[in-house]
This record gives C-alpha cells, structure tokens and sequence, in this order.
C-alpha cells in the first residue's frame, strides 16, 4: 500500500462484432501475448482470431469420467461380492451388467464436474477482485459491448505505440486501467 | 475445403431467403439485458404476489401432509394390498417426466444446433430441477420408516450390511441423483455469464455482492469463453446419454420385474418419449402465460411456440406409436395374462385411466398438425394441460393398471386414494410453483448471453454485426 497505483493495462471499445474480430487479428498479428478480448458473448471466429489453442477442458471430463466408471464398478464388486456376499435372488455376486447402469451413472456424474471444475480452473475462477471490474465503462462488457485489453506487463507494450495501434484498429474508445 | 471457403466472397442474402429473426423487431444486443434482466427487477409486479401466494399456501400443505405421514404412517394413503405402489409412485414418475424436457432442450438441442432453444433453455431448466425435487420427495417418503432413508446410500448400515446393486431400485437411486446433480450444474454453469450481466447492473450493495459472488469474477474474456463453449459442449455431450438414461432406469424398475403389463422391453424408449413429451407440455404451460406476463413476446416469439408444439407432436406420436405396438404384443404374444391386463387397462375397473391416456397422449397432440391450433396460444395452452393430464393417467394406468389384478385373483384388489394423497400431490405444486416463481424473481429468466449469441448483431459475418457487405470471410491460414 505505497499509494501509488500501477497501471494495469489499455482497454480499447468497440461497438459490433466485426470490429472487434478484425482488431484481434491485427493484435494476434503483431505479436502481443498478454492481452484478451472481453465481449458480451462468445463470437464466432474469436479464438482463431486471437490464435488460441483447442481448450483443455475435455482432459478434465475425460479423467472425471473415468474415474467415476472405475469407482462404480469397484465399489460395487467390494460392496456386493467382497465384503458382505449375500445371494439374491440367485443372481450373481457381482456381475458387470447389473453394475453398468450406477457406474454409468457415475461416470456422468463425476465427467460434469470435471467439465465445470476444469473450466474454473482452467480460467483461474473464481476471481472475485480484478482490475477490470473496477472500471465504470468496462462494465459495459456484459451488456453490449466489447473490449480488447492489452495488459502493461506485455514486453511489446508501449502506451503510445499500443495506442496508436488500438485507434488504428478502429476503437472508438481508449482508457488506461489502474492495477 | 478450408482454401475454398477463404476464396469465397459472401454477401448479404436476399431477402426472400433471409430466416426469420429469432428475436423479433430486429432488437439490438442491449436492449435484451435490458428486457430481460428488467423481469428480476425493479417492484415486483402484482400477477407475480397472485401467484405466489396460493403456491406458498400449498407448500405449507405439503409440508403438513408429510409431517402428517411421517408421524402416522403410511396407512394414511390408499396404498395397500395388492396396489403397494399407487399414488406416491405414479407421481414421482410423473414429475420426474417432466423433468425431461429441460435437459432435452439444454443439450440434445444444443447439440442438435437448434438455436431457438436459447430463449427458453434457461427456464426449461429451472423447470427441470423443481419437478425433480418434486418427484424425489416421493420415493423418500413412500419408503415408510424415512428415518432409514441411507440406507439407499452406499453406506454399510447397522449390520454391516451393504446396498443390493443388483435391483433396479438401487440404480434408480443413482440416476435421479445424478440427474439432479447434473442439472444443477448444467444450470448454474449457464447461469455465470448472466450473473455476471446482473451484477453489473446492480443497483443496492447487496445485490452486487450476491450477484458478483456467484458470477464468480466473470468478465466475458474470449479466453475464458472458450474453455466455457468448451465446457458447455460437454456437459450437454454428458447430459445427452443421462436424460435418455434416467426415464431408461426408471422404467427398469417397473419391467425388470415379471408382471403383466410391466414386463416388456419397450419400456425404456417408450418412457423416454413419454417423459419428454410431457416435459414439453409443462414448458408449453409455463411459457404461454410467462411470455405475456413478463413482455417477452419478441423473445419468445409465436416461431419458438411453433416449434414447441411441433416437438410435442412428434413425441406424442411416439407415446401413441409405443401404446399401438404394446396392444399389438399384448395380442400377439398370446399371453392370457398380458391379454388380461391390457383389455382390463380400457374396459376394467379403471376404464377412465386407460381412455384419458389414448384420447390425451396419442390423439390430442395430433392437432398440432394443424397450423391453426400451433399458433392459437389459448389452444396451446389448453392442448398443453391435457398433455400432462394424459401422462398422469400414464402413469396410473401403468402402476394402478397393472397392479390391481395379476396372476391369481387372490391377489387382486381395488385402490382408492386417501384425501392425504391428494393433497400430497397438489401439494408438490406448490413446492414447484414457489421454486419457480422465486426463480423468475431474482435470476434472469432467459439465458441473456445465449440469445445475443444468436442474433444477426452477434455475427461477425452480417450486415447488423458490422461486416462490409461483400466482405471476404477471414481466411484461416
């Protein structure tokens, strides 16, 4: 708390979709690494336009799936064949067809967290304290408009030249965010 | 082929060929937080106490009718010998059908590329997790002793005793608290972006702080979108096999086991059609009213009514398809006990059941062929209710029908419901109702994010998205 606050990057507004799609490509083009796109909703061509790879969030299902089909099937091996067989009916101890549909079940189960914890984790969430939430017209970002925000720590950051930059791209609006 | 699409040069179609908007009025991105954000808003609005109200009043009658149950016991219903499962059963299946049409709409469709389904995704899974919190209150207490309600779980009880897999009632346990689960996340993940556009339009301290904490910090950056579009792709792949799962275990529990009329193997489709057939019958009588009370008819546009009606029509085909090969087998197969049972469904003690479910569930719906009765909103809304009057009789004919008179007359029996039961059952109402209407109240009742997304504004391609008309599509290197 020395009093001083840091700037935290520049946010450029744009009012349509296209605009913003076609500014990311020029970003993504010059080489810029710590820098986003903020929009309402998610836009089509985005993540070619900012280059950004497949999202990892299938690995978290993938694992959460598997896991919930291994520990169904060996939760009820142990329960009903090893620890306290008891006949039923004449049926089996355990038999794989009557243990499918819980571990089904499971795998279902534990694959939907893996897809909502990965993602969470994946974007760092939650983060209820950022910069960007401070900012009076950022907040626009969830009604109806978009944003690219190139963060200072960016080494081919410079606030005149990423300014240029921006204005060039066609932002109507430039504003230096505090940290 | 990507080369192709890169050379080729698009421009806006003409006008013929244009598709009708999914929002009408050619509204703009803002406007819909607006609309639809504006409905948890501001002063509650007089229809919203009217109907709150009576649903609150019934809550507190099916809190009295359990506590009742509970302290007396189950002798209070019209269970007995030889009909052991009647009304509580009947009504779980029944809510848990419903139930259905939420999932279906939130991922089948998704998958589907459906995008009108953005407009009532969001309240068709609300829908979904009251009615399956409706329909899991009954098996719990239909058990009798509640108190030994774990001993469903995968815990050992008092004498070191472990759940039995083998019967269908234990999977059942696993596939409707795995649905619930599920859909709450479904839900939830859904609800973040939108979260994200209450907080930020907050007005009092309280509302940012609760609004922001469950939005988690969202802030609609496009790296974030696209692990969410990721996330949300397989969760409604995940959800996709459950739903069809969930009605499938459900009517296990009934053909599993080797009685005359429960003991086929259409069960599982058949049930599934069922289920989401009468889940679009509730979506139907909730959107109709919710879409005039709220303003919301350029949202929810006479085209998403339409539709509607059509999925209705196709499963209620189904449903009536599945009656037509069950009498068929019932027939065929030459079984005097099947044949028994099936005559008796339409022309036994219990006639009514049997006619309101073929007249309800495989005639009624076909009206929806007609292009008068899709856009007449009092006859959807009439249509709608008959639907699940019919899968209610569904579901007693199944469980009451089949019961009632099975192999050997000693064993056969009539059932009357008790006062308790019906009041169990319109209380269950009320519990749906409350939850609702809580719903509308303080989340946004239509997924506000998933409908900009569809509009021509959100294409980066169109005309209103801000492309130049005969623009190159950007290529993809």
């Amino acid at each position: 708390m020395n009093g001083t606050s840091k700037a935290y990057g520049m946010i450029a507004e744009f009012s349509t979709a296209a605009g913003v799609l076609h500014a990311a490509e020029k970003i993504r083009d010059v080489g810029f690494r710590r820098w986003d796109v903020f929009t309402p909703f998610p836009v089509h061509g985005m993540d070619k336009a900012m280059g950004l790879k497949n999202s990892k969030v299938g690995w978290f299902a993938f694992l959460g799936g598997v896991t919930g089909y291994t520990c169904g099937m060996l939760m009820i091996w142990f329960m009903n064949a090893v620890d306290y067989p008891l006949v039923v009916g004449g049926k089996p101890m355990f038999s794989p067809y009557s243990a499918f549909p819980p571990s089904y079940e499971l795998t279902i189960l534990l694959g939907s967290f893996g897809s909502l914890l990965g993602m969470l984790f994946l974007n760092r969430l939650p983060r209820l304290h950022h910069p960007l939430l401070k900012n009076k017209r950022f907040s626009l970002v969830t009604h109806d408009r978009f944003f690219i925000v190139i963060e200072c720590d960016d080494p081919k950051y410079s606030e005149t030249q990423t300014r240029k930059l921006l204005e060039e791209a066609g932002s109507a609006h430039l504003e230096v965010v505090e940290e | 082929m990507a080369e192709a699409v890169g050379q080729m040069r698009v421009s806006a179609p003409p006008p013929e060929l244009e598709r009708i908007p999914l929002v009408a009025n050619q509204r703009d991105i803002g406007w819909l937080s607006d609309k639809i954000a504006g409905v948890a808003e501001g002063k509650t609005p007089l229809w919203w106490w009217v109907a709150f109200v009576p649903s609150a009043l019934l809550l507190l009658l099916l809190l009295t009718m359990i506590t009742y149950l509970i302290s007396t016991g189950v002798g209070v219903w019209g269970n007995n010998h030889p009909v052991m499962w009647g009304w509580p059963i009947i009504n779980f299946v029944w809510w848990i059908g419903i139930g259905h049409a939420g999932t279906l709409i939130s991922a089948i469709l998704f998958l589907l590329r459906q995008r009108w389904r953005t407009a009532v995704n969001r309240a068709a899974e609300a829908m979904t997790i009251f009615a399956v919190m409706c329909a899991g209150i009954f098996p719990l207490i239909h058990i009798g002793r509640v108190w030994y309600g774990w001993w469903l779980l995968p815990l050992p009880n008092s004498n070191s005793i472990w759940p039995q897999f083998r019967s269908p009632l234990m999977w059942d346990v696993f596939a409707v608290s795995t649905y619930f689960t599920v859909s709450v996340l479904f839900w939830y993940m859904g609800l973040i972006p939108d979260l994200a556009v209450m907080r930020d339009r907050a007005k009092t301290k309280l509302r940012q702080f609760l609004y922001g904490f469950f939005a988690l910090g969202w802030t609609g950056s496009n790296r974030h979108w696209s692990n969410y579009e990721k996330a949300y792709l397989i969760l409604a792949g995940l959800a996709t096999p459950l739903v069809l799962s969930v009605h499938s275990i459900v009517s296990l529990d009934f053909s599993v086991s080797q009685l005359p009329g429960w003991h086929t193997t259409i069960f599982p489709p058949y049930f599934v059609a069922g289920a989401i057939y009468s889940g679009f019958g509730m979506v139907l009588t909730l959107l109709v009213p919710l879409r005039k009370l709220c303003h919301l008819e350029e949202v929810i546009t006479m085209r998403h009514i339409d539709v509607m009606c059509k999925v209705t029509l196709a499963t209620g085909s189904i449903v009536g398809y599945a009656y037509a090969t069950e009498y068929f087998i019932a027939w065929y197969s030459g079984n005097p006990y099947e044949r028994w049972t099936f005559w008796h469904r339409v022309f036994g003690t219990y006639w009514y059941g049997g006619m309101a479910m073929l007249l309800f569930n495989a005639f009624v719906p076909q009206l929806f062929w007609i292009r008068y009765f899709r856009r007449n909103l009092i006859a959807v809304f009439l249509i709608s209710i008959l639907v699940n009057m019919g899968m209610w009789s569904e579901r007693f004919v199944i469980v009451v029908g089949s019961l009632y008179q099975d192999f050997l007359p000693a064993s056969w029996g009539q059932f009357r419901p008790t006062w308790v039961d019906v009041c169990t059952y319109l209380g269950t109402f009320g519990l749906f109702f409350t939850c609702f209407l809580l719903f509308l109240r303080f989340l946004p009742l239509i997924a506000i994010s998933e409908v900009k997304g569809v509009t021509p504004q959100a294409d980066p391609h169109h005309p209103l998205g801000g492309a130049k008309v005969e623009e190159r599509i950007p290529d993809d290197e």
